[in-house]
C-alpha cells in the first residue's frame, strides 16, 4: 500500500504542478507587459499610434486588422462550411463521396500554416494585384483581402466540422415528421434543421472566429505589416498576432518589447472570452438536446 | 401543381448549390498540393538532404540543418510533454473535485490560446534568463502546445477503459499502482499514442512560437541550448526571400514537411483504427 501512497503523490503533485504552469503564465504576461499597462494604461487599446522611435504605443490599427480580416474571413467561409456540414450531415451521410470529402477536409486543416502563407504569397498575392490593377486601386496584392482569403480556406475545415457534428443532432423524429408532412429536403433544412440548430451553428461560428483571431503565419505572410489603421480592405495592414511574430526579435527597447508582450496578454484574452462562450453555447445546445430530444 | 414543381425545383437548385459549394472548398487543397509537388521536386534530390542551404545566388543547397533541427526540437517538445501530460491524464480522469475540474477547464483555454503567446511564454522563461535564443526554449513552447493535447486523449481514453476491468485487477488482489500500469494504461495506449501523433503533427508544422526561440541557424546544431533551425522556420525565411534558389529551397522544404505530416495523419489514422477493433 505504500506505493499506492507514492502514487497517488505523484498524481498529486503534477496536478499542482499542472497549477503552477497556470499561474505562471498570468504572472509572467502581466510582469511583461508591466511597463507598458503603467505607461498606456486601457488607452494601449485605444491609441491608433504605434511607433518605436517616439516610444508611443497603442494597438488600435492590429485590433481593427484582426477584426476586420477574421470577420470577412468567416463571412467568405460561411456558405462552404454549412454546404460541407450539409452534406455530410444531412445529404451524403455515408458512401464513397461522403468518405472522399471529409478525408480532404481533414487533410486541409492538416497542412501547416506556414504553407497556407506560402501558398498565398505565390498564388493569391499575384492575382489579388491584378484584381487591383483593374479596379485602379493601390495594387499592393498583399493586405487585407488577401488574407482575410487565406484565412476562409484555412478556418473552412474546422468551421465545418462543428457545424456538422452540430447538425447531427437534430432529432431524427423531427426531420421525419417534416418529410411525413410533405416538405421537401430543401423544406427541412430551411425550417427545421437551421433554426433547431442556430445556437449550436452560431457558436461554432463564434470558435471559429477565436481560431482566424489567433492566426499568426499565414497572415503574416500575406497581410503586408503596414502599421496603421486600415483604409480600405486592399489596404496592407497588421494583425496583433502579426505584429508580434515580426517585431518581437527586433525590439531593442524595453518599453516596444512590453508593448508586444502586452499584445500577447490582450490575444490572451480576447480568444479566451471568445472560446469560453462558444464552449459555454455549446455546451447548453447539447444539454437541450439531451433533455427534448 | 405548378406550386409542387416550384418546389421541386427549389429543393433540387438548392441540392445542387450545397454539393457544388462543398466540391468547391476542396478545390484549395487540389491546387495547394498541386503547386508544392510541381515546384517541390524539382528541388529535391539526395543532395537536398545531405547539404546545408547556400548563400543567395549560388545554386544548390540543402536542408540538413532543418530536419536536424525540427527532430532535435520534436524531441525535447516530447520529453517535457509526453511524461507531464500522461500523469496529469491519469489525476484529472481519476480524481474528481472542483481542482481537477479547474485543471480540465485550464486545459482547454490553454489548447485554445494562440501559439504565439507560448513562444513568448517560452521567451520569457528560457531566452530572457539564458539571455540568448536557444533550441531549448523552442522546445518548452512547442512542449505548451502538445501539453494539452496529451493530457485531453489520456484523461478521455482511461475514461473509456470498462470499470469492470479496473474491478477485476482490484478483485486479483492488485493495488492501485499495478491496476494502473498493467491494466489502464495498456488498454488505453492505443488512444494515448494517438494524442500524442497528432500533437506531434501538429507541432512539426508550427513556426510563429519558434520566430524569437529556437531562432533559426544556418548551420547544423545538436546542442539544445544553442538556437537551431526548423523545417517551417526555414519555409519562411526563405520564402519571403527575394532570392530564387532560396524560393527553391523553400518548395522542397515545404514538400517535404506536408509528407511529414500527411505520413504522421495516415500514421494515426491506422493506430486509432486497429485500437478500436481491439
Amino acid at each position: 500500500m505504500k506505493t499506492d501512497k507514492i502514487f497517488k503523490g505523484i498524481l498529486w503533485i503534477s496536478g499542482l504542478f499542472l497549477f503552477f504552469i497556470f499561474l505562471l503564465i498570468f504572472i509572467s504576461l502581466f510582469k511583461g507587459s508591466f511597463l507598458s499597462i503603467k505607461s498606456f494604461g486601457l488607452g494601449f487599446l485605444f491609441s491608433k499610434e504605434w511607433n518605436p522611435v517616439t516610444e508611443k504605443f497603442g494597438m488600435l490599427p492590429f485590433l481593427a486588422g484582426t477584426l476586420i480580416t477574421s470577420i470577412i474571413a468567416l463571412l467568405i467561409s460561411l456558405p462552404f462550411s454549412l454546404s460541407i456540414a450539409l452534406f455530410l450531415g444531412e445529404y451524403f451521410k455515408t458512401g464513397f463521396i461522403s468518405k472522399f470529402l471529409s478525408y480532404t477536409t481533414d487533410l486541409l486543416a492538416g497542412i501547416p500554416s506556414v504553407i497556407y502563407g506560402f501558398w498565398g504569397l505565390y498564388l493569391l498575392v499575384p492575382l489579388i494585384r491584378k484584381l487591383e490593377i483593374k479596379l485602379h486601386v493601390t495594387p499592393y496584392g498583399v493586405g487585407i483581402l488577401t488574407a482575410s482569403l487565406v484565412l476562409a480556406v484555412m478556418i473552412i475545415p474546422y468551421a465545418s466540422s462543428i457545424a456538422r457534428e452540430i447538425i447531427k443532432l437534430v432529432p431524427g423524429d423531427l426531420i421525419e415528421a417534416g418529410y411525413s408532412l410533405g416538405a421537401t429536403r430543401y423544406e427541412v433544412v430551411k425550417k427545421i434543421v437551421i433554426p433547431y440548430s442556430a445556437s449550436g451553428i452560431f457558436a461554432g461560428l463564434l470558435l471559429s472566429f477565436g481560431r482566424a483571431f489567433g492566426e499568426i503565419m499565414a497572415v503574416t505572410m500575406v497581410i503586408g505589416n503596414f502599421n496603421f489603421l486600415p483604409k480600405s480592405i486592399f489596404s496592407p495592414a497588421n494583425t496583433m498576432a502579426s505584429v508580434i511574430a515580426n517585431e518581437f526579435t527586433e525590439a531593442v527597447k524595453d518599453i516596444h518589447l512590453s508593448s508586444l508582450i502586452h499584445i500577447g496578454l490582450w490575444l490572451f484574452i480576447i480568444t479566451f472570452l471568445i472560446n469560453f462562450v462558444g464552449n459555454i453555447v455549446i455546451k447548453k445546445f447539447k444539454v437541450n438536446e439531451r433533455i427534448t430530444g | 401543381m405548378k406550386e409542387l414543381q416550384v418546389k421541386i425545383l427549389k429543393d433540387k437548385i438548392f441540392k445542387v448549390l450545397i454539393v457544388s459549394l462543398s466540391l468547391i472548398s476542396v478545390i484549395p487543397l487540389f491546387i495547394i498540393l498541386f503547386q508544392i509537388f510541381k515546384n517541390g521536386i524539382k528541388a529535391i534530390n539526395f543532395e537536398f538532404f545531405v547539404s546545408l542551404p547556400k548563400p543567395p545566388g549560388e545554386e544548390a543547397g540543402g536542408i540538413l540543418n532543418a530536419l536536424l533541427g525540427t527532430i532535435l526540437l520534436l524531441i525535447i517538445a516530447l520529453i517535457f510533454s509526453v511524461p507531464l501530460g500522461i500523469i496529469t491524464g491519469i489525476f484529472i480522469a481519476e480524481t474528481r473535485n472542483k481542482f481537477t475540474d479547474f485543471l480540465r477547464d485550464f486545459v482547454n483555454v490553454l489548447q485554445g490560446l494562440p501559439s504565439i503567446v507560448m513562444g513568448i511564454l517560452a521567451y520569457l522563461w528560457v531566452v530572457k534568463p539564458m539571455g540568448h535564443f536557444s533550441a531549448l526554449s523552442g522546445g518548452v513552447a512547442l512542449s505548451l502546445m502538445m501539453l494539452p493535447l496529451v493530457i485531453k486523449s489520456t484523461e478521455e481514453t482511461i475514461k473509456m477503459v470498462p470499470f469492470s476491468l479496473k474491478e477485476a485487477s482490484y478483485a486479483l488482489g492488485a493495488n492501485y499502482v499495478s491496476t494502473i500500469f498493467r491494466v489502464i494504461l495498456p488498454a488505453s495506449i492505443g488512444g494515448i499514442m494517438s494524442g500524442i501523433l497528432i500533437g506531434v503533427s501538429r507541432i512539426a508544422g508550427e513556426t510563429a512560437p519558434l520566430l524569437f526561440t529556437a531562432f533559426g541557424n544556418p548551420f547544423i546544431n545538436m546542442n539544445p541550448l544553442k538556437p537551431v533551425e526548423s523545417l517551417p522556420l526555414l519555409i519562411f525565411k526563405y520564402a519571403m526571400s527575394p532570392y530564387e534558389n532560396w524560393q527553391r529551397i523553400a518548395w522542397g522544404a515545404s514538400l517535404i514537411l506536408i509528407l511529414m505530416v500527411l505520413f504522421l495523419n495516415i500514421f494515426t489514422n491506422i493506430i486509432i483504427e486497429k485500437w478500436k477493433k481491439s
